[in-house]
């Protein structure tokens, strides 16, 4: 944490307190993950599985043909790999919405919502912590994918990081975006029916557009228009040092009008947020 | 209400308001303010003030409309009508410099519990934009006024009720406020621990002259020295020193002047001076 609290005269916050309120959520959203070891295990065990079980049993039934940025043919579990990657960023997004509608009904929510900063800063910053602790995780999978024969370029690994902060951002901003509207913790499950499973079936993380499109045109242009699949490609060209610029346009714009829509909702005069007290209070 | 002496100079004491007339204005004024829940409501055309220095009860029976007006003053609900002002400062025009006078305690526990007491202090200190060395230093203060020195390092899901109580008065201090509100601070605590939380809070007002809102519906927690607020369904049935609103009344204690009030025949809230 910056140890810098210079206090202008007059109104406003200096750069040094930005600074340190930011290094204070990010320290604290890290200190809970560390805290929830079953967290992290589950995190990474989930696109394992996928990679160990699910690609290894179609590898045989899939081909994959060549198509960028892959110069050359591929197997099956390197293509899905960026998919896990993004599935990471997805459940983390969601995990860190459950924590937040965890943090309202607890109440700790309000240290948060009290703090004299702008509320969409502190916003972007909870948002900001998600998205370095789904970094961790993605680098942790990518690290034992490594032995499992996916190994990009190793410049991969770098020019990757800020398409993953992007598309952290976007899921995170939409997991925020949700939170605000859900009152109880129950409702959360519906958010894995409605929103992660057909987030990331509908997309291009297990098979090329192409392949969907020859099934079903339908479900492509679902695909299409779903800023998941272009997270997925975002992230798929990055690992391979190119940027694809529509999924790079579509995810930027995503992430822009979710954290808005999360800033507005959470906006104590206009937002979701605004309800009666919580239960027992008066 | 009246306004005490301003506070003596130490540094413990709570950052100065950068107004030149800090002085004169009050610590928290509400004018005016009306809230609703759809078509319920809660509060109707609220008006009092708290003088900075001053112990201020807001006293009122479960549904009266206290966390309401709490969640307005901390801006965590909109200001749908009137104006809250803290130190001058409007809560809805300029909350970072409102809120950065504030310190608050709320009725419902808000500590992160799988974090120890030091680093809740630390994460509250970083929303405040306070560097960690100088968290550090503060915290150590707060926990040793707040009788928590020797639990710095403990978890606090193993705290008491009570001390995490304390913990929340020390973190809502960390930021040396100049006003604190307290939202049914001593609900669900032993006789013990109620007076200590209370006797701690009692001297911040007269060592560091923090203007504190003290929202109850226990009357034995109102002495005579204190201003009283008395919140009926929503609305002020009557403020003022406490000697004043008794003799108004015509009754002879707090528990009486509010039954007197609000035609309630229950004590819910012990004795009273």
């Amino acid at each position: 944490m910056s140890s810098t609290t210079s206090k202008p005269a007059g109104s406003g916050f200096s750069f040094g307190e930005y600074l340190t309120c930011l290094s204070g959520i990010v320290w604290r959203e890290a200190l809970r993950f560390l805290h929830q070891r079953e967290r992290f295990i589950s995190a990474l065990v989930r696109p394992l599985v996928w990679l160990f079980i699910f690609a290894a049993g179609f590898r045989q039934v899939l081909g994959i043909s060549i198509i960028p940025p892959y110069e050359t043919y591929i197997l099956y579990e390197v293509y899905i790999a960026p998919g896990l990657m993004a599935m990471i960023q997805l459940f983390n997004g969601m995990q860190s919405s459950l924590s937040m509608v965890y943090d309202r009904e607890m109440g700790n929510m309000r240290t948060l919502l009290v703090s004299p900063l702008p509320r969409g800063y502190l916003l972007f910053c909870k948002l900001l912590a998600g998205t370095a602790v789904s970094l961790l995780q993605v680098y942790a999978f990518l690290a034992i994918a490594w032995f499992w024969d996916i190994a990009p370029p190793p410049a991969g690994y770098l020019t990757v990081l800020p398409a993953l902060i992007l598309s952290g951002l976007m899921l995170g901003a939409l997991g925020m975006l949700i939170s605000s509207g859900i009152k109880q913790l129950e409702n959360f499950a519906g958010v894995m029916n409605f929103v992660i499973f057909p987030m990331f079936f509908a997309s291009s993380a297990l098979y090329p557009l192409w392949r969907v499109q020859e099934g079903s045109p339908l479900l492509y242009y679902v695909c299409l228009f779903n800023p998941f699949s272009h997270a997925v490609e975002l992230i798929r060209f990055a690992l391979y040092g190119q940027t694809n610029w529509i999924s790079l346009a579509v995810v930027g714009g995503c992430a822009g009008v979710f954290m808005i829509g999360a800033i507005y909702a959470y906006d104590p005069s206009r937002g979701l947020i605004r309800r009666g007290p919580a239960g027992g209070e008066t | 209400m009246t306004t005490s002496a301003a506070p003596t100079a130490d540094h413990n004491a709570p950052d100065v308001p950068d107004r030149p007339d800090a002085a004169r204005v009050p610590a928290l004024s509400i004018s005016d303010v009306s809230h609703s829940y759809g078509p319920r409501r809660a509060l109707i055309d609220i008006n009092f003030t708290v003088a900075p220095g001053s112990f201020t009860a807001l006293l009122g029976l479960n549904g009266a409309g206290k966390s309401t007006l709490f969640s307005l003053v901390t801006r965590l609900f909109g200001i749908q009508s009137g104006q809250i002002g803290i130190f001058g400062h409007d809560v809805g025009r300029a909350p970072g410099e409102a809120l950065r006078l504030l310190g608050v305690v709320f009725q419902p526990r808000t500590l992160d519990l799988d974090l120890s007491v030091t680093q809740n202090l630390l994460y509250h200190a970083a929303l405040h934009g306070i560097g960690r060395r100088d968290a550090r230093l503060r915290s150590g203060e707060v926990l040793t006024r707040l009788g928590l020195a020797d639990r710095a390092g403990s978890k606090v899901r193993d705290l008491s009720g009570g001390q995490m109580r304390r913990l929340e008065i020390a973190r809502a201090l960390l930021h040396r406020p100049r006003l604190l509100l307290l939202d049914e601070a001593t609900v669900g605590l032993d006789v013990k621990a109620r007076a200590d939380i209370l006797g701690h809070v009692r001297q911040l007002v007269a060592e560091q002259g923090i203007g504190v809102l003290w929202a109850t519906h226990l009357f034995d927690e109102v002495i005579a020295s204190d201003d009283l607020v008395v919140l009926h369904q929503g609305q002020v049935l009557a403020q003022g020193p406490v000697a004043r609103v008794i003799a108004e009344t015509g009754a002879d204690n707090v528990n009486s002047a509010f039954m007197r009030l609000t035609g309630a025949t229950a004590n819910v809230g012990g004795t009273s001076p």
